[in-house]
């Protein structure tokens, strides 16, 4: 089997094993849910319900707060309780659309589905933006967006991104096993758009039975093919994937459509199948409980605005007392201070372990190894644009590429004096992202008065002239 | 709901390398050198061993417990620089030598510059350059191994015959650890195979040296020339371990090949133009101290970054 790959990147032990064995199951959620106006990149949605009205299963509760936004839909019947706040997975308070379930489940009466062939792009891509569909790997970037290319004729790859290279994380794996023909027909959908493209399904290598399953799918399939890939992470970061997938490369300040490529994660291409050829909007979604606290790993399919603290009792509760909670894989995910939040459309996982192996690992002085450097997926030396991030020099920042970080996390796992790499460079990337545009604000703004004031100043010649 | 749950910044996983493995295995590596040494030298190369590596440890808890600074010498690097310095002093030396050169690498070279991976040359080979400036008869006065007191290197340079074989196996004479290239290169190897050193620098150095040697050597290529030069003095020594010290080489993947090169090229020039027969140490501590200037010009281009003109330090 020929395997491509990146530059870089590391090998975390996997930890799959504790859920890779656990068939889907669906949760019926039992108290509120809460759904969060913004759980995608872009302008909150906003709330179309009011309180005390009745709600149904899968109706729209929020629409697209603007292009780059996306609506949310009721994922269960019940009343709309009030208009509240909730954290996130990142800790932020955010507003939501609390609502008291009646546990009968009524759903609404999806419109018929015009067949795929029928429809125009216009139509699909409405289709698919009116879904509520986003990026669900975990960035949350509306779909629909992503689907609306300058220069759709040049778009060459379609990208299925079924790499799933966080630890622990096995919902992609149990979809390609269980239901591979609907990420197939999300992909064909995407496909459908895009005349010149052609489907990649890229997939890791340590997942050859859904390397076996989704080729024997595709090999009547003229333009889809299962690319598989080395087993290493970040396989399944955008750039790295477009780069081992067809060789093209990207920086922070390219889009993958100037490559050519539009990459979708698995997640995703089973909403927009759910969408495009069900009518039903994104209401629920795969997720992996899993973690050596939890009593019953499982993979779930869960409504969105769930509690996960009722997921987690689902689950069987925490058979040992976890040290810490993550909402997403332990490279790239979010430490949760509370379980005490819902699920969104981005939620992947809900990681529970027992042991915080990095609170005994105290951070020592850099020894200049390079390891960083040789792990490192965007080929920056962590090591020293963590020491400019924490020195406050951004033109050094800058210099060193600081602006290319993917965030992956491969400096701060390889480092042998456990310094928090990704966590400086990250946070100063931003910083300095702020910076930027504040500055290039106040150039704006100052050119805009310079000019005012020749024109203002020639004005005043030219009546001078006059007299 | 626990209450002592951990918040903390992704990744929430960390790799079992620590800065103490990797000493300690710099250490095990060095280990068949050092017992070819005491064997070779006898027991006067085991004291020396003993005091340098006391006298860093020891240096390195007294200052940082004298500072108020977390003591740091159970990351082995203090141990580390202790052997390779008794491991570059002859065995003729007097034991204070050694205590000498361990306060200096310790205290001068490595913590007034701020500590572990703040100094800016070798702390091991700082202080052997202050010894063979300071106490030159002392540091050059070889031992007697077979028949000869003189080390082969220097031999060499006089014209005289030298056997490759005994210079490979390491009974000749020289200092503690740098006579075996055996010995120093099963070291090699284990580094190389716990992926502790990148082959870049040694590979490149010893390349460079023995092209330069070729070329203005006046032998040509000659194999035993070239092999003479090789096994002599403390190239296997400096090349595999001291080059390659993380902290005083560039980090960049280009500043490596041209760290490499530069100790190669300077290397030669030392042996075959200085007045001494060698010129191993001198290399490596010219090569650290412009290690910060290679690294500025050598920043590595970012995945998917077109080439652009700017080139950050170059303009």
């Amino acid at each position: 089997m020929k395997l491509v790959t990146f530059r870089g990147g590391v090998h975390p032990p996997d930890g799959k094993h504790w859920a890779k064995e656990k068939p889907i199951q669906t949760v019926l959620p039992k108290g509120d849910l809460a759904f969060l106006l913004s759980q995608h990149i872009g302008a909150p949605a906003k709330a179309v319900v009011n309180v005390g009205d009745r709600v149904l299963k899968g109706q729209m509760i929020a629409e697209a707060g603007g292009f780059v936004s996306s609506p949310v839909f009721s994922s269960v019947s019940g009343t709309v309780k009030a208009f509240g706040q909730r954290y996130n997975a990142v800790g932020a308070k955010v507003q939501a659309i609390i609502v008291e379930n009646d546990e009968q489940y009524d759903e609404v009466e999806y419109p018929p589905v015009k067949p795929l062939e029928e429809m125009s792009r216009e139509e699909v891509i409405k289709v698919i933006a009116d879904s509520g569909v986003v990026g669900m790997g975990g960035a949350g970037f509306p779909t629909h967006v992503k689907l609306s290319p300058k220069e759709p004729d040049k778009i060459e790859y379609i990208i299925a991104n079924c790499a799933e290279c966080e630890p622990y994380i096995t919902a992609d794996y149990r979809r390609m096993l269980e239901m591979p023909e609907e990420i197939i027909a999300g992909l064909k959908v995407v496909l459908s758009l895009f005349d010149h493209a052609e489907g990649l399904l890229a997939v890791e290598n340590n997942k050859p039975d859904c390397i076996k399953i989704l080729q024997d799918l595709v090999k009547d399939e003229e333009r889809i093919r299962v690319v598989p890939l080395k087993t290493k992470y970040p396989q399944g970061s955008e750039r790295q994937l477009i780069y081992a997938t067809t060789g093209r490369m990207i920086n922070s300040s390219m889009l993958p459509a100037d490559a050519g490529c539009i990459v979708d994660n698995v997640e995703t291409l089973i909403a927009i199948n759910n969408a495009v050829n069900h009518g039903r909007p994104v209401t629920e979604r795969l997720m992996t409980v899993t973690g050596r606290a939890i009593a019953n790993p499982a993979n779930l399919i869960v409504p969105i605005g769930m509690n996960q603290t009722e997921l987690i009792e689902f689950c069987g509760g925490f058979k040992e007392t976890p040290e810490k909670i993550i909402s997403g894989g332990p490279m790239m995910g979010f430490a949760l201070f509370t379980t005490d939040t819902p699920v969104t459309k981005t939620s992947s996982c809900l990681l529970c372990r027992i042991h915080d192996p990095i609170a005994d690992m105290p951070a020592s002085a850099c020894i200049n190894c390079g390891r960083c450097v040789e792990a490192c997926p965007s080929l920056l030396v962590p090591s020293k644009l963590a020491d400019y991030a924490n020195q406050h020099r951004p033109r050094h920042f800058q210099e060193w590429n600081g602006l290319e970080c993917v965030e992956c996390g491969c400096c701060s796992y390889v480092c042998p004096a456990k310094r928090h790499l990704k966590q400086s460079i990250a946070s100063y990337k931003k910083s300095v992202i702020a910076m930027n545009r504040a500055q290039a604000q106040k150039q704006a703004e100052e050119a805009k008065k310079l000019e005012e004031s020749k024109k203002a100043a020639e004005a005043k010649k030219e009546g001078g002239d006059e007299k | 709901m626990n209450e002592n749950i951990h918040v903390s910044s992704s990744p929430h996983i960390r790799s079992k390398v620590t800065t103490s493995s990797i000493m300690f295995l710099v250490i095990i590596a060095l280990l068949p050198a050092t017992i070819f040494g005491i064997y070779n030298f006898g027991i006067r190369a085991l004291v020396h061993v003993f005091v340098t590596v006391a006298a860093s440890v020891l240096t390195e808890y007294v200052f940082e417990k004298g500072m108020k600074r977390p003591i740091t010498i159970k990351d082995g690097s203090a141990a580390l620089t202790g052997l390779l310095l008794a491991l570059n002093l002859p065995s003729t030396a007097p034991w204070w030598i050694g205590l000498i050169g361990g306060v200096f690498a310790i205290l001068v070279v490595k913590q007034l510059f701020g500590g572990l991976g703040q100094n800016f040359m070798n702390p091991a080979l700082g202080a052997r350059c202050f010894l063979l400036i300071s106490f030159t008869s002392i540091m050059t006065n070889f031992p007697q191994i077979g028949n000869s007191s003189a080390t082969p290197l220097a031999a060499l340079k006089a014209g005289e015959a030298v056997n490759t074989r005994d210079m490979l196996l390491g009974f000749t004479s020289g200092t503690i650890g740098e006579t075996s290239a055996i010995a120093l290169l099963i070291g090699a190897i284990i580094l190389l195979w716990f992926g502790v050193i990148d082959i870049v620098i040694p590979g490149l150095y010893i390349l460079t040296f023995v092209i330069f040697i070729s070329l203005f050597g006046g032998h040509g290529f000659d194999p035993y020339f070239i092999t003479a030069h090789l096994c002599g003095g403390g190239l296997m020594l400096g090349a595999w371990f001291m080059a390659t010290d993380y902290v005083t080489s560039p980090i960049t993947p280009k500043g490596k090949i041209i760290f490499g090169i530069l100790l190669g090229i300077l290397t030669g020039l030392f042996r075959l133009f200085g007045s001494a027969a060698e010129g191993v140490s001198y290399a490596i501590i010219i090569g650290n101290v412009i290690v910060p200037i290679i690294d500025k010009y050598t920043i590595p281009r970012a995945f998917g970054k077109k080439k652009e003109k700017k080139g950050g330090a170059k303009s």
